[in-house]
């Protein structure tokens, strides 16, 4: 093969300037592909600029009152979304507590010896195949499978301890619990890969030196692994907060779309994605501002947490390699 | 020598051999065993949704499976068979359109962060852009394609669905095939320069074609991410209970049907056919979702393999 190069070489060279064309063509693509790169900046402030100037008449006559407003009544011309965002704020927390803890132990599970290679990676598969299941099959069985898994459970748990407001009342039908519980198993593998990451970048030799003086596994990983791996472990559960915060489906099929403010795991809530889904189709021309104005707030709350979360993985990412 | 530090240890310690084997009884272990035990339970419990899922789809939704749900119309509400074949080619179109907008646009855009202007400052604000895009909520996608193409054009419609399914696949696209074309040996580029290659020609002749790998498996999970995607297509391609070739033309400008939003339009309905054709549609929607991403998989490992 290497004879044949040399012959073509020697019959014509290969090797020669670029030719004007060339050059042209040159100069209008790297031209198209700035112009693409600037195209995604510009896209990104018009994602904001539509969605804010469709949102602008509803902040107006609302202002800041929209954010504590406890009513959702598009009769009387009455919004406010202080429960959807109880409900938002209070199903991711739950679920992240659910998959934070999971989460955690799988990625020990995963990174500490517990398995041999071949069955860790296929255990990890099994975790990621839960990412690639869409969200609305899980809300059908979310419907179908979980809601009456859980309402015996749920109705004992309310007829022995009501007096806990946790469980101050029955589960119907679809409620916040089994909406966070769904929501905590799709954002497992988030939680778990970001978490396996942390684990596995925490220094070698730092295992080697707690196992050397004789700690237990156990030890070893409650008092130095997980420390140090502190950091990106938390910024995982600040990224799986931000998928949290958004999901849509999933909790529009199971949390109820009832505007309450409460604590009752069983009672039915609703977040501001899910409200989004449920009413927008159905709106008139003022929800429909007013529905804008809630996107804009689940927008900047989605944003803030994911910069945040994704600073500190970075950041923790580069203290470790220091 | 040996033999008088063994004596002089064993004389003032005394060591008892016993003590130095693993004893349950000692607490240590005992903790360590106790967690160990309970990692592997909480481990094990994390694989009884997935499979419980599984488990539901295959008896639910392959009892119903049949030529028919291919081929055949949603049902109305009292009917009985009916199937979901509409939505397939639904979902089939609109994932094209979105694959068509993001996938070039996303290559371009990736050649330009990786070759052309790596340390710019527009290629730092642009990563930082299609990074908080990934974070974007879907539904927020379907607001904005209502605002920016529903009302524009009038009505719902597939390019309406397929813009929203587009924002969501880009990032995927860029990151990816940013990822794929840093992983290509600066070797390469410096040969086809010296060979009086340009800029141009030595991305489309070189770094892209040895990057294709790598990129393919971005625009495949990008793909089967957008064809489970419900809530972008809420409000911009609706549903339909009609074919989208209607009078023998495509009817791309009307409301289209899709896997995601049948399975949720279904999911709640009273009536057992509908919940039935629900379970099937997610069982499609399932194995399609699982199968692209596969194959998105397997393009790099074999890659991998090939470079090994």
């Amino acid at each position: 093969m290497s004879d044949s190069t040399s012959d073509d070489v020697a019959a014509a060279p290969v090797a020669r300037p670029p030719s004007t064309l060339e050059r042209l063509s040159n100069r209008g693509f790297t031209g198209a592909t700035r112009v693409l790169t600037w195209g995604v900046v510009v896209l990104a402030g018009y994602i904001v600029w539509e969605i804010g100037g469709h949102a602008l008449p509803a902040i107006r006559e609302y202002g800041v009152g929209f954010l504590t407003g406890t009513e959702w009544n598009p009769n009387r011309g009455e919004f406010g979304i202080l429960p959807q965002i109880w409900g938002t704020v209070y199903s991711s927390l739950l679920a992240l507590l659910m998959a934070g803890f999971v989460g955690l132990t799988i990625a020990i599970f995963l990174t500490q010896g517990f398995l041999p290679r071949s069955l860790e990676t296929t255990f990890r598969y099994i975790v990621e195949l839960l990412a690639a299941v869409p969200s609305v099959v899980y809300g059908l069985w979310g419907i179908h499978v979980v809601i009456p898994m859980l309402r015996p459970v749920a109705d004992w748990l309310h007829a022995e301890l009501s007096w806990i407001p946790f469980f101050s009342t029955t589960l119907s039908g679809p409620g916040m619990f089994p909406a966070a519980l769904v929501l905590a198993i799709m954002i497992l593998p988030t939680v778990a890969a970001v978490s396996q990451d942390a684990l596995r970048a925490v220094p070698h030799k730092m295992k080697e030196a707690v196992y050397g003086i004789g700690a237990t596994r156990w030890e070893a990983i409650v008092k130095v692994i997980v420390p140090a791996a502190a950091t990106s472990i938390f910024g995982a559960m600040v990224l799986g907060l931000g998928r949290a915060l958004g999901e849509t489906m999933a909790l529009a099929m199971l949390v109820g779309n009832s505007n309450q403010i409460t604590l009752s795991l069983f009672s039915p809530a609703n977040t501001l994605a899910a409200a989004l889904a449920l009413n927008f189709p159905e709106a008139g021309r003022i929800e429909a501002q007013a529905l804008m104005y809630s996107a804009v707030v689940l927008l900047a709350i989605t944003l803030i947490v994911n910069v945040i979360g994704a600073a500190i993985v970075t950041r923790a990412a580069k203290r470790l390699e220091a | 020598m040996a033999t008088s530090a063994s004596t002089v240890t064993t004389t003032e310690t005394t060591i008892d051999p016993e003590q130095l084997k693993r004893s349950w009884l000692r607490p240590h272990t005992f903790l360590s065993g106790l967690l160990s035990g309970l990692t592997w339970l909480i481990a094990l419990l994390a694989c009884v949704p997935l499979f419980s899922l599984l488990y539901m789809l295959v008896v639910k939704g392959g009892s119903r499976l049949s030529l028919a749900v291919f081929t055949e119309l949603p049902p109305a509400a009292f009917d009985t068979g009916g199937g979901f074949g509409n939505a397939i080619v639904g979902t089939g179109v609109m994932v094209g359109i979105a694959a068509l907008l993001s996938v070039p646009i996303g290559i371009l855009i990736a050649v330009y962060l990786s070759e052309f202007g790596k340390q710019t400052r527009i290629a730092r604000v642009a990563r930082f852009c299609i990074k908080t895009l990934t974070g974007m909520p879907s539904i927020l996608a379907g607001v904005f394609a209502y605002a920016a193409v529903v009302l524009l054009t009038g009505g719902y419609s597939a390019p309406a669905g397929g813009v929203a399914l587009s924002l969501l696949m880009l990032p995927t696209v860029v990151l990816t095939a940013e990822e794929a074309l840093k992983m290509v040996p600066n070797a390469m580029r410096e040969a086809a320069y010296g060979m009086g290659c340009t800029p141009t020609q030595v991305v489309l002749r070189v770094v892209l074609p040895t990057a294709t790998a790598g990129t393919m498996t971005g625009v495949m999970l990008a793909i089967a991410r957008a064809s489970g995607e419900t809530a972008p297509l809420l409000f911009t391609a609706l549903f339909s209970d009609y074919w989208i070739t209607q009078q023998g033309g495509f009817a791309l400008m009307e409301p289209t049907a899709s896997l995601a939003v049948l399975i949720y339009n279904y999911s709640g309905m009273p009536f057992e056919n509908q919940v039935e054709l629900a379970w099937a549609a997610s069982l499609v929607l399932v194995i399609l979702v699982m199968l692209t991403n596969a194959a998105g998989r397997l393009i790099s490992l074999r890659q991998a393999g090939m470079r090994r």
